[in-house]
């Protein structure tokens, strides 16, 4: 029997919330890696017994987990993220450049092909790539040395590499995206980037609004079916390019705020989009405290507001970049997670939710798997 | 015998139950460096917890104490006290206090 497994991060552990293809009854797991702040934690695509997690914390550092049992056990891996050669300076806050430093794991991208090879992208900006399940990790060191680098500055969370997408038709091209930098593309397996922000007009966050790089892009997301087109939430600003990133339109359309992080495709429709819109880069709850995911049939420009079983009132939580997701099931399954700590589920593809965490700590991300 | 005292995210990750560990064979003089060289070697999943993997600078957010002092600013180098050496007093390694 199908069912579904949903991989939680959150600030104080990862839970793995599992169902039947129903997907009305949840089991919740103990917490896991209890205390710690888990970014992201990610099932292989052909394996999916395989999980990696990125275990994260102020005091201790980067910690590396994986699983080869489904997240029943997990094993300490490496965290060595060490940058290639002297990492040169980016720049800050205020302008000034400023050295380029590790922070953290935000996100890890298992290969479509083999279950240990795994990417991961980090805070400060830079690509790191692993062929032995986690034990090792060197850096793809052409994207952080690319002439623009010294341009690249943090968003208010940091300067990560937060999205990760294979082109799942030419393994040698693989698409990130930075906050704030922009988004781009490698057709050489990683040797050499392009930026892919043409398009891109950022008139509240850059003095050269249509600039090359710079943009503080929050999410991509592409269907497997059509890899040359790709869905961008921006800071602010919903986009899309259909020429693999030469060329980005806004598809903001009729939403009530282009501001948001998330953005996710169906897995069945690829041009069918969700986002979940805040009000703005300083009030990050939905507008009119209505907690709405909005779906796009159409590829963007029309988006219709989804709410039955979400909050229509005093809701003023955010879901983060990496908090939604979904399954990929006859009828698609959406997820995503709250800053204040609930995991909503739509069997339906959006047409109907239930709440299948409601006080978990704060969702730093949501991934699902589905189980055959 | 060298004790030390672990933080709780630490004792959790090298799957220790008891706070305090007993560390044998560590290198003399016995200096914090020598001691997390021990704890390393002993459980290599806290490589890159307690200081940085390449440059071996203390974690800004880990503090070292013994014998009721502040030892984080010592230099990594000088020798631990008398008391830590002979195993009377435990080398504390402290996750500092930073609210939440």
């Amino acid at each position: 029997m199908s069912g579904v497994r949903v991989l939680v991060g959150t600030r104080k552990g990862a839970f793995i919330l599992t169902s039947d293809e129903s997907r009305k009854m949840w089991e919740i797991s103990e917490p896991q890696f209890a205390g710690h702040e888990m970014y992201h934690i990610t099932g292989s695509p052909i394996d999916p017994n395989r999980l990696y997690a990125s275990q994260t914390s102020d005091w201790f550092g980067q910690v590396m987990q994986r699983s080869d049992d489904g997240g029943k056990t997990w094993e300490v891996i490496g965290n060595e993220f060490a940058y290639d050669g002297v990492p040169g300076t980016h720049q800050w806050y205020d302008g000034t450049q400023h050295p380029w430093e590790f922070k953290r794991v935000w996100h890890l991208e298992p290969s479509l092909h083999d279950p240990d090879t795994v990417y991961a992208g980090v805070e400060d900006a830079a690509l790191f790539k692993s062929t032995d399940a986690g034990t090792t990790w060197h850096e793809l060191s052409g994207l952080r040395e690319h002439p623009s680098g010294n341009l690249w500055a943090p968003g208010a969370g940091g300067m990560c590499l937060h999205t990760i997408i294979e082109d799942p038709t030419n393994p040698d091209r693989i698409f990130v995206a930075i906050s704030a930098a922009g988004s781009f593309r490698t057709d050489d397996g990683g040797k050499t980037w392009t930026p892919i922000n043409h398009g891109l007009v950022s008139p509240w966050e850059l003095p050269d609004s249509d600039a090359e790089v710079g943009h503080c892009v929050h999410k991509l997301a592409m269907h497997p079916s059509k890899p040359n087109t790709l869905f961008m939430q921006k800071h602010w600003d919903v986009m899309r390019t259909d020429d693999a990133g030469a060329n980005w339109v806004e598809i903001s359309g009729n939403l009530p705020s282009d501001f948001g992080f998330p953005i996710a495709v169906h897995a069945h429709e690829p041009e069918t989009v969700y986002v979940v819109p805040i009000k703005s880069d300083s009030e990050h709850f939905p507008p009119e405290g209505k907690l709405r995911v909005y779906r796009s049939r159409s590829g963007g420009n029309e988006w219709e507001a989804l709410t039955n079983g979400l909050p229509q009132e005093n809701c003023y939580h955010n879901v983060l970049r990496d908090a939604m997701a979904v399954d990929s099931l006859d009828s698609c399954g959406i997820y995503f997670g709250t800053t204040g700590g609930q995991v909503y589920a739509s069997p339906d593809g959006g047409d109907t939710w239930l709440t299948i965490a409601a006080d978990l700590p704060k969702v730093m991300s949501v991934e699902v798997q589905t189980l055959s | 015998m060298i004790r030390v005292i672990l933080p709780a995210h630490l004792r959790t990750l090298a799957r220790v139950d008891d706070r305090e560990i007993a560390l044998e064979g560590v290198v003399e003089p016995v200096t914090a460096r020598t001691v997390v060289d021990a704890i390393e070697a002993t459980y290599p999943m806290l490589k890159g917890t307690i200081r940085d993997h390449r440059t071996k600078e203390r974690r800004p957010m880990v503090r070292f104490f013994a014998c009721e002092r502040d030892l984080s600013h010592d230099p990594i180098d000088d020798p631990l006290p008398e008391e830590v050496v002979t195993g009377k007093e435990p080398f504390w390694i402290v996750g500092a206090m930073s609210g939440g």
